[in-house]
């Protein structure tokens, strides 16, 4: 079927093809013509709430999306130190790879007239949401969406301490680490270009 | 011109002064190179030659390659000195991912779209196959191209067209509008941004607004006539004309509909631009106008004075290419180049431009204006606008030096 839909598909604006839409979706061909799919065409199945759990992993700014489980900068440290420091450095100074704990407190922005002041966590991110959702789906760097909810947090916080955004005995979980705010969360403007004679 | 040995093609266009003549002519005396040289028959009316194939190879006298500056290789970029036209031979297409090549199963694909949404639905490769599709040629760039030439101002000279500029390619894409899959979903008039995301072992992820995805948005599977190669996303990615490449996620497997940005690593940690106001861009996705003239071009050399095409690429994240001009004198004067058709929007565009070399060192230097009216910045401006160690979107005029000896090399910028 798919395969006969799509030779018929293929053909474009012949009648074929008018005749073939109007056969299976029964709406209007000039419809069709101007918005594909104006009612739904019917391809494809309805999604699962098992189908959706399985790979909905993003965590956004507002929290949406962070498991339940919690971890400690203490539990952090001792994970780190067997799973990242090899590539980010014991203290998360950076090693072969990125740097995860700035330079300083993030009061300097001059990052586009200072090359020599590198961006990391501490005085680049706007979001530590940001931290947990990449570090769920993408960290260990050779083992990567292995670690648990509650692994995840304990790193988190571990960096953002080490940035000194958090204290030592901060505890990260579905509703702390929303709320902790990060030092260059106001620095981050919306794209004003738009083309024209101005350059931005 | 010639054409050293570490460039694939090799050429020399015989220099005259009545036009332009340009004849491909067995390079003389260079028996070393020769002796490496691909053996045909001396005659070939002489010989039956070999039958039709299945599947079609390269001349063996034509080896254009991907080039790749780390040795973890997450990267590679397109040999456009040796491209004609617009359209990038999909094995050439540029490369950039996080987490290698994925490898991945058609039949074990599907796309799942969710979130603010009446009817959350699982599409297989089959399902938006069968949907109506579309095809557009449009390029691809990404927004770290020609950062080395941006920071290293002036200093490096034997650089090639690849090497400043080839996180460019332009490709015909084909797949199905997202808007259709929107509307089969039912997605919320609310929804003002969605997130992509991909099946690589970065599983990466963007947030792009819905009026991209209204507007223009393709979920492609087809690249140039054939499935997507795996280095481009197979089997389906997602498309965004004219917006910085790593927004258009390959190996997508999740598209979710939501009401703001998911504020991803790569859209806040990476692809932000810092600015000397002390703040930094973000979602800065249309990528400007830009070009490059990509012949002559470092390592080539000039055989002698007389007429030499110029020739290169234009583009615009934001329309068509309006015009591009061409200076023979290190932008003292500008001269209107002639566009090959198509001239299509947020798309390489071919341009070219006869010149005289009277001998003697000259700078040349290609100036794109698309359609808004923007054109192409010198650096002073975009220095001036971005500051010297902002991230990305390098777009300012580049320049080629011809040497009194023909020489070419890379001139830095205007
Ligand atoms: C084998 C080396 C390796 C290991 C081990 C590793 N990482 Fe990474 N990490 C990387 C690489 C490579 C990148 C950059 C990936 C990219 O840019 O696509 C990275 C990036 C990051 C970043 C983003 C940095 C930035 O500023 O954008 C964070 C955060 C991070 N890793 C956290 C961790 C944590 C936490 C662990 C331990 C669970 C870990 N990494 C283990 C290699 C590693």
């Amino acid at each position: 079927m798919p395969r006969f839909l799509t030779r018929v598909l293929h053909e474009g604006s012949s009648r074929g093809f008018v005749t073939a839409v109007l056969l299976l979706f029964g709406c209007s061909a000039v419809a069709l013509a101007q918005k594909p799919a104006a009612a739904p065409l019917g391809i494809g199945r309805a999604a699962t709430p098992a189908d959706i759990a399985k790979i909905d992993i993003d965590v956004r700014p507002d929290g949406q999306g962070l498991p339940e489980g919690q971890g400690t900068v203490a539990e952090g440290a001792a994970i780190y130190a067997a799973k990242c420091a090899s590539c980010h450095g014991k203290n998360g100074e950076g090693a072969s790879f990125d740097r995860l704990v700035a330079t300083d407190s993030g009061k300097n922005f001059d990052f586009a007239t200072n090359p020599k002041l590198p961006r990391a966590v501490g005085n680049y991110w706007p979001y530590a949401t940001t931290l947990y959702d990449y570090t769920y789906r993408a960290m260990p760097f050779m083992q990567p969406g292995t670690l648990s909810a509650n692994d995840t947090y304990a790193l988190v916080a571990y960096i953002l301490h080490l940035n000194k955004i958090v204290p030592e005995n901060a505890v990260m979980d579905r509703s702390t680490l929303p709320a902790v705010k990060m030092p260059a969360r106001d620095r981050f403007v919306m794209d004003n270009r738009k083309g024209g004679k101005v350059v931005k | 011109m010639e054409r050293p040995k570490s460039i694939s093609r090799r050429r020399v266009l015989a220099a005259g002064t009545a036009g332009i003549v340009g004849a491909a002519l067995p390079i003389a005396g260079q028996s070393a190179d020769q002796a490496a040289r691909p053996k045909v028959p001396a005659d070939p009316t002489k010989v039956q030659g070999p039958p039709a194939s299945d599947v079609g190879g390269r001349s063996p006298f034509e080896r254009p390659k991907r080039l790749s500056f780390s040795d973890r290789r997450t990267s590679s970029l397109t040999p456009l000195q040796d491209l004609d036209g617009i359209i990038t031979p999909s094995d050439l297409h540029f490369e950039r991912h996080h987490g290698g090549v994925p490898a991945i199963d058609p039949q074990q694909y599907s796309l799942l779209v969710h979130g603010m949404v009446e009817r959350p639905m699982v599409f297989t490769l089959d399902d938006l196959r069968r949907f109506p599709g579309m095809s557009m040629i449009r390029m691809m760039e990404c927004s770290g191209n020609g950062g080395r030439v941006y920071r290293r101002e002036g200093s490096q000279t034997d650089l090639t067209p690849q090497q400043i500029d080839g996180l460019t390619s332009t490709s015909e894409w084909t797949g199905v509008a997202l808007s259709t899959l929107l509307r089969e979903v039912g997605a919320s008039q609310k929804a003002t941004w969605f997130l992509a995301e991909g099946m690589d072992a970065a599983v990466m992820t963007r947030s792009v607004p819905m009026a991209k995805a209204w507007a223009d948005a393709l979920i492609a599977y087809g690249q140039n006539g054939e499935p997507l190669r795996p280095e481009q996303g197979y089997p389906v990615r997602l498309f965004l004309p004219g917006v910085e490449g790593n927004a258009s996620v390959k190996w997508l497997r999740r598209i979710e509909i939501g009401d703001q940005p998911f504020m991803t690593r790569e859209e806040t940690s990476k692809y932000t631009d810092p600015l000397p106001d002390g703040t930094a861009r973000i979602f800065s996705l249309d990528m400007d106008a830009k070009s490059l003239i990509t012949e002559p071009s470092f390592p080539d050399k000039l055989t002698g004075p007389g007429w030499w095409e110029i020739r290169g690429i234009a583009w615009s994240g934001r329309g068509k290419i309006a015009k591009v001009e061409v200076s023979g004198d290190g932008g003292k004067t500008w001269q209107l180049a002639r566009l090959d058709e198509p001239v299509l929007p947020k798309c390489h565009t071919r341009f070219r431009l006869p010149w005289q070399w009277k001998g003697g060192e000259a700078m040349i230097a290609s100036r794109a204006t698309d359609d808004t009216g923007y054109s192409q910045p010198t650096y002073d401006v975009l220095l001036a606008a971005r500051g010297p160690s902002t991230a990305y979107h390098f777009n300012h005029i580049r320049a080629w030096k011809i040497l009194a000896d023909g020489t070419v090399k890379f001139g830095g910028a205007l």
